[in-house]
């Protein structure tokens, strides 16, 4: 079930305290066994999540990053998914052109009961990751090569 | 900065899978962590004296503590940090219980999980900044939304602690499903008899404005200065006028109007009063059957009326209702059991729901209190009654238990037994639920002194013959197949949310599970407040309940209303929006955004800059993550605080190859 130690991959969350957070905690209330690879960090509100959170995280080494929060409709703060559905739909589509695999970011929606959704989610997204592999990362010859054309004269 | 790390063993919980001393090294390495340690239990009064003592001695200024959820413990540990002289927001919490120790098998991972967490909560911790919260008015009113029996006893309880209530309620009565019913399990007792005098209460207390035949429109605002619109609808008649003589019911032309109060199994008049204990006893007018108001014809009511109180062109009208606490006391409604086609989906007149025989056995229902069938008023013999339909049944998504059915189907049986002495009842049931006071017993008293028959086994079909219906089922216990003929068959319906349970949850801002029922805040310990501050449950809205309990919750909302009024000034979260100044540009694109309209424009020497209304705002960060300039930012979730959340975990060496 989870990834063998060493064998793990970055994967990082962003939750809203008031839904998908909690739903994590009834997934552990339950004790509902999940992959170990996910970090979680939390938001009070899938509106307050920048898209550059996301970017930042997977430009800096994260294998995937995954995003949750209430159901629409169901928002703490009346409106705030929508914001969120709209902007990480955007970047969903952005990451294409910057050359980053779609595949590494996702985002649903889970409510605080739904620990048992939780547990599939975080199953079905991990082993994705898993799936596609550690994320490709700069080598340092291409560093190297970068800064020779950085310092080049134009 | 000076950091104290503090990794709780939560007894075997958390170090039963995670090496919890191991953590506690790995994080002690960190270049701000100035003491680390693991300790037993941290929440508890040693534990957390130990923090103490850790943040004198070592002169920490701020504190870390890996253990359960922040949502159960963060506010024990921010008093924790208050008290050794620290400011409550210089805290941070690691959840390496649900998050890691419970839900992950192996010890290696989970240890090193445990660290990543830790260490997260260690970046975040050097950017928080100390918050001082501030102090707001409290409008001490409260609004009771719903006027079943868990409202009733709430908005009495308020009323009776000195708060101004405000009832809403959407029928023309108060009294809800209570009202509907003849008689109470497992006394037997009358149940308007019990519910009147309270409904008598309601009307006649001075602190209590009740709205019926009305609904919430709109909530604005947040605890303690809430805005609730709330929609009377057109009743047709002044009620400030009208006696409720009745007159104009006995006149009525229009007798084919839908009786709502009595389940449908009887038509009433188009003007009408819903049952003779009706609070308001006012008359409203359905305007679908009123012939004055479809056909411009009739106006038999308006001559009559002693008091002139017939208003024809009246309009709905919206008032606006400031409180500071709301109760949501939305009740329940019953599964559609048309769904069963194998029950006959609603084409055989007398397989009827529990709640239509409730109203067959009421003397003041449409059958003054004799039981006759619906189809040719016959007096049934053999009745039959079928549990669980729309409850404990995955294949009509109804997996969860009403709670209450077993009871009143005993009662239904003991009933009709009482009635018609010479009439055999037959109960279908998959197990019985009796766990209340004096509930088996009731059970076994219609068992053993009313002679019901009980089979366990679910019923497989119903289907007419002749003017009868046959019953079929598995006897499981027996191992047979059994088929009983029946004169009358109830079916014991499922509790499920309100209609338009999920619409009002999206005005409040108040969560509902997957079945529409709302969410209270702690499964076991807080189970009449929700996660919106300010707002409580009370009753079956939050779960099916009988009425001792829906009483309960509904005196229990009551009292955390009346705790939360106890205050003059209540505290406001200083986790809101903050604007830079210097930073903002004026673009006036997070006043959009704001779901509260908390954000509003100023002039600062002559430019338009962007302003928080901190009572307003509730900390979602809508704006931060929409002000393109990163001018706005909430506090205690800054871009820097999640960004250096971020790098703690994505900042490492470049690895050399792509192997």
């Amino acid at each position: 079930m989870s990834a063998a130690p060493g064998n793990e991959l970055r994967i990082i969350g962003f939750l809203c305290n008031w839904c998908s957070y909690g739903g994590a905690d009834t997934a552990g209330v339950g004790r509902m066994t999940q992959p170990t690879d996910l970090r979680i960090i939390r938001v009070p509100c899938s509106g307050r999540i920048d898209p550059l959170f996301v970017l930042k995280a997977l430009v800096n080494g994260a294998d995937g990053v995954l995003v949750s929060g209430c159901h629409p409709r169901d928002c703490h703060y009346a409106e705030g998914n929508f914001y969120a559905r709209r902007r990480l739909e955007v970047l969903k589509r952005f990451l294409q052109v910057l050359g980053i695999d779609e595949r590494r970011f996702e985002y649903t929606w889970v409510s605080a009961s739904e620990g048992q959704r939780w547990q599939e989610v975080v199953q079905k997204f991990t082993e994705r990751i898993h799936e596609l592999g550690p994320a490709p990362k700069i080598t340092p010859d291409q560093m190297a090569m970068a800064e020779t054309m950085a310092a080049q004269p134009r | 900065m000076k950091i104290g790390v503090f990794i709780c063993h939560c007894g075997s919980n958390i170090a039963g899978t995670v090496d919890v001393a191991k953590v506690a090294e790995e994080v002690g390495k960190l270049p701000d962590v100035a003491y680390s340690t693991d300790t037993m239990y941290a929440c508890s009064e040693p534990g957390q004296e130990g923090i103490i003592q850790a943040i004198k001695d070592h002169n920490l200024d701020g504190v870390v503590v890996a253990s359960c959820t922040p949502r159960m413990h963060e506010p024990t540990f921010r008093r924790t940090v208050e008290r050794a002289g620290l400011n409550r927001y210089m805290f941070e919490m690691a959840n390496i219980r649900e998050h890691v120790s419970w839900i992950g098998k192996d010890k290696e991972s989970n240890t090193q999980k445990a660290v990543d967490l830790a260490s997260i909560a260690v970046a975040k911790l050097t950017q928080d900044r100390p918050l001082i919260a501030k102090k707001f008015g409290v409008n001490k009113r409260v609004m009771v939304i719903g006027g079943g029996v868990a409202g009733i006893q709430a908005a009495l309880d308020c009323a009776d602690g000195g708060l101004e209530v405000v009832l809403v309620e959407k029928t023309a009565t108060i009294g809800g499903k209570m009202a509907k019913l003849d008689k109470t399990f497992p006394t037997v007792d009358c149940s308007s008899c019990i519910l009147g005098p309270k409904m008598v209460d309601v009307a006649q207390h001075p602190n209590i404005t009740l709205y019926a035949n009305a609904e919430v429109d709109s909530v604005k605002g947040y605890v303690g200065n809430f805005e609730v619109a709330v929609k009377k609808k057109a009743t047709y008649v002044d009620w400030t006028a009208c006696t409720g003589c009745g007159l104009c019911t006995e006149k009525c032309p229009s007798k084919k109007a839908t009786d709502y109060f009595n389940e449908k199994i009887a038509t009433t008049t188009a003007i009408s009063i819903a049952f003779p204990q009706a609070i308001p006893k006012k008359a409203s007018i359905d305007p679908e059957y009123c012939i004055k108001i479809t056909k411009d014809k009739c106006g038999v009511c308006e001559k009559l009326c002693p008091t002139k109180a017939i208003r024809y062109d009246m309009q709905d009208e919206t008032v606006i209702e400031p409180v500071g606490a709301i109760i949501a006391a939305t009740g329940y409604d019953l599964f559609d059991y048309t769904r069963y086609g194998e029950y006959g989906g609603g084409r055989y007149p007398d397989v009827i729901t529990s709640l239509q025989y409730e109203r067959i056995l009421s003397a003041s229902g449409p059958m003054a209190g004799h039981i006759k069938r619906p189809s040719d008023g016959k007096e049934p013999k053999n009745v039959v009654f079928v549990q669980c339909v729309g409850s404990r049944d995955k294949s009509v998504d109804r997996p969860y238990c009403s709670g209450f059915c077993c009871m009143y189907t005993a009662k239904q049986a003991i009933q009709t037994k009482d009635h018609l002495p010479d009439s055999q009842t037959y109960v279908f049931y998959m197990d019985i639920r009796a766990p209340g006071k004096m509930y088996d017993e009731f059970t076994r008293r219609a068992m053993e002194e009313y002679g019901a028959r009980y089979i366990r086994g679910r019923v497989a079909m119903i289907y007419p013959k002749g003017d009868k219906y046959i019953v079929r089922g598995a006897d499981t216990l027996a191992g047979t197949q059994v088929e009983v003929e029946a004169d009358l068959v109830v079916l014991a319906v499922g509790a499920e949310a309100a209609k338009g349970a999920s619409n009002l949850a999206e005005k409040l801002r108040i969560s509902y599970d997957k079945y529409g029922f709302y969410m209270e805040s702690h499964v076991k310990l807080r189970p009449v407040e929700t996660n919106t501050a300010g707002v409580f449950l009370a009753g079956s809205c939050q779960g099916p309940k009988d009425i001792p309990s829906s009483v309960a919750q509904g005196s229990a909302a009551a009292s955390k209303v009346l705790g939360l009024f106890s205050k003059d000034e209540l505290e406001s979260d200083p986790q809101v929006a903050s604007v830079d100044i210097k930073r903002c540009v004026g673009c006036g694109k997070c006043i959009e955004t704001c779901p509260f309209g908390a954000i509003e424009e100023t002039d600062f020497r002559g430019e338009p800059k962007a302003n928080v209304i901190e009572t307003v705002c509730q900390g979602c960060g809508v704006c931060t993550s929409t002000c393109p300039q990163g001018a706005i930012q909430l506090q205690h979730f800054t871009d820097n605080q999640i960004l250096a959340e971020v790098n703690a975990l994505c900042q490492q060496p470049l690895v050399t190859s792509f192997e």
